[in-house]
């Protein structure tokens, strides 16, 4: 057991350990079908933060994720209903729009020599107004794809409905694991993280992956998007105010350093679903309210801050 | 957060003047950009000059650009302080709710309007003080540190309001947030009193330089023998107090305590003046007036676009571009074209 490995540990073994206290409090939790509606209740907050785990592995932040959401849904509901193109022309248009997005605020955080925090806070409003500006109103997309889509699953064991949106978000974690950690730019994201001077010395080629790095965060938030319009057959531009906070938790519960340069895509998997471990948990309860979720995501994100720091006391000090 | 490089060359750009003649005050950019705003204002709407007297008290769309610019102005003041040190606040808008919620809620159960303040301002400075201490004993990035509060604040705000926009109609509390003094709304001299204090106590002691030693460079700071521990507990603190300051007016103005909008996304309104008032985001040189000045440039767009039927929301369109032309002036790229130019050379 290296000791590089404890945080991911930590995480696996305290979802293990709430999950379980769960089920001794509601045993109807024990289920296929809560584990389906679990995957797919968070299947755009799981893909948004597999991006988001790639830009904070390389030391960077994307606040714009949320917004880029947001204007996806709008996006495609604009292509769909007002200008009647097919949902997956509407898609490959949103994403190709969403990655060149990110690739630019690459490109700016890499030439303007500018610290990513303010690059993506520029593009976070700039997606949201530009959000606004296509369309202020929610509008509803009705479409044949749509709902047929929401009707196609895989009945699990014990009744659990594996979604189509579930599955997304499965297939894209198993791609990012491989991209992570079997790929030479996986490689190079882990050496800009681990130090930008160094990975440069070394020859990595830095502009080059820090555009992919944000590029990719935005595609993924892109299908996100596309996801999010499925779940809720609707484009607004306010939808998923926030999730940049909620997938900067995921990955930081999931035991990725903020400083860049370590953690697993696969924690990132268990952070998104402690999170839906604790809304499922209020739900079940009912008596305790909704402001719960905040407190206690919180409370988990202080944990383990406090445990990275712990863990990596007797490591390199870089403030 | 931000990226580790390491710059040995000397900085190319001059120390701040200081003291500074009038005549350089004035063409300051961030000055050229207030006038600029407000002469676009002018032109949409002629009568956006005009200020009446009315009930004993000032009245017209420059007081109201003031009026609802105080309370980012107010953040950005301990903003300014926070991001001199190389760190930022993110739990600003969540303390506002907090510090709301606390004071709706003292006064509704029927405690004096002034044991209210005390716990509101009380609570702002115990959130900064947390802020604080996890910035400086735990070492935590204050990006991360901070965003704790901002993602379990607004939730303790609801558990505080329980969940219900509480409602108040005690004068004192309304006073803060509406009332008058000498003809203008009381936001205004408030965050113009705590301007004016901050200011003073910044650059008439050493604090202000001590402040900007931590953000250029802490371990050489810590070397030089100054506490940049306590500094930094300082600067939070004081964040928070200038957070919990705002909550208050916000809530005396709404007449209530809205724990779920109360402050919502202020935070990157006082991150986006600061950073229009000057002050870099990498630490080292700030100035509190400019911070405000860049508040009140914010508010003077917002009220524009309002006042030109555009929709509300264009503003966030208006704001990223902004931020933009701001980032590309501020990069070391622009700095190098500049040089180029005749007469610019130093």
């Amino acid at each position: 057991m290296t000791r590089s490995l404890r945080p991911l540990l930590a995480t696996t073994l305290i979802f293990l350990f709430a999950y379980l206290l769960a089920v001794t409090q509601h045993p109807a939790m024990f289920s296929t079908r809560v584990l389906g509606n679990f995957l797919t209740d968070n299947a755009f907050l799981g893909i948004a933060a597999v991006g988001m785990t790639f830009v904070i592995l390389s030391g960077g932040i994307d606040l714009s994720v949320g917004a880029v959401i947001g204007f996806t849904t709008v996006l495609i509901a604009v292509l769909i209903m007002w200008l009647s193109l097919h949902p997956l022309v509407a898609f490959a248009i949103a994403l190709t729009v969403a990655a060149c997005f990110g690739a630019v605020m690459g490109a700016a955080i890499h030439y303007l020599k500018v610290p990513s925090f303010i690059v993506t806070l520029a593009g976070m409003f700039l997606a949201r107004g530009g959000a606004s500006v296509l369309s202020p109103d929610s509008i509803g997309i009705q479409h044949a794809f749509y709902s047929g889509v929401s009707k196609s699953y895989i009945l699990m064991p014990g009744g659990g409905r594996l979604t189509v949106v579930g599955i997304i978000m499965l297939a894209v974690f198993a791609v990012a694991i491989l991209l992570a950690h079997r790929t030479r730019f996986g490689s190079n994201v882990y050496a800009l993280g681990g130090s930008e001077t160094s990975a440069a010395l070394m020859g990595v080629p830095v502009a080059r992956t820090t555009i992919a790095i944000y590029a990719l965060s935005s595609f993924l938030a892109g299908l996100a998007g596309v996801v999010f319009s499925l779940y809720t057959s609707a484009g607004y531009s306010l939808n998923a105010l926030g999730v940049e906070l909620d997938a900067i938790a995921a990955v930081v519960i999931g035991g990725t350093l903020l400083t860049g340069g370590y953690g697993f895509v696969a924690g990132t998997f268990i952070g998104v679903m402690l999170q839906g471990l604790v809304q499922t948990y209020i739900v079940f309860d009912g008596t305790l309210s909704s402001w719960w979720t905040k407190i206690v995501v919180g409370v988990l994100l202080f944990m383990f801050i406090v445990l990275q720091r712990l863990v990596f006391r007797a490591g390199p000090r870089r403030t | 957060m931000t990226r580790q490089t390491v710059d040995l060359r000397p900085s190319t750009e001059p120390p701040l003047p200081r003291p500074r003649p009038l005549a350089s005050l004035v063409t300051r950019p961030q000055v050229i950009a207030l006038a600029a705003v407000l002469f676009v204002n002018w032109l949409l709407f002629p009568g956006f000059f005009t200020v009446t007297w009315q009930d004993g008290r000032l009245f017209g769309s420059l007081i109201d650009v003031l009026n609802r610019g105080a309370p980012v102005a107010i953040l950005a003041i301990g903003m300014t302080m926070v991001i001199a040190t190389k760190g930022v606040d993110l739990s600003v808008g969540a303390v506002m709710a907090i510090s709301g919620a606390v004071a709706a809620v003292m006064v509704t159960s029927g405690y004096p309007a002034w044991l209210a303040v005390l716990a509101a301002l009380g609570a702002g400075l115990v959130c900064g003080l947390w802020n604080g201490i996890l910035v400086t004993l735990l070492e935590i990035q204050p990006i991360i540190a901070t965003l704790v509060l901002m993602v379990a604040g607004r939730g303790l705000a609801q558990l505080i309001t329980e969940g219900y926009i509480v409602t108040f109609s005690d004068p004192v509390l309304i006073f803060i947030g509406t009332g008058s003094f000498l003809g203008f709304p009381m936001p205004v001299v408030i965050a113009f009193t705590l301007m004016l204090l901050a200011t003073l106590i910044v650059r008439r002691t050493a604090l202000g330089l001590l402040i900007e030693a931590v953000g250029i460079n802490r371990s050489a700071a810590r070397f030089a023998g100054l506490s940049s521990g306590a500094l930094l507990l300082i600067v939070y603190t004081f964040a928070g107090f200038c957070a919990a300051v705002s909550g208050l007016i916000v809530a005396g103005d709404i007449r209530g305590a809205d724990a779920n909008n109360a402050g919502l996304w202020l935070e990157l309104d006082a991150i986006l003046a600061v950073v229009i008032g000057g002050t870099s985001l990498m630490g080292g040189r700030f100035s509190i007036p400019m911070a405000v000045l860049g508040a009140m440039i914010i508010q003077a767009m917002n009220t524009g676009i309002l006042i030109s039927g555009f929709s509300p929301e264009f503003n966030l369109v208006v704001k990223s571009a902004v931020i933009i032309v701001i980032l590309v002036l501020q990069s070391p790229l622009s700095a190098r074209l500049f040089r180029r130019l005749p007469g610019k050379s130093q």
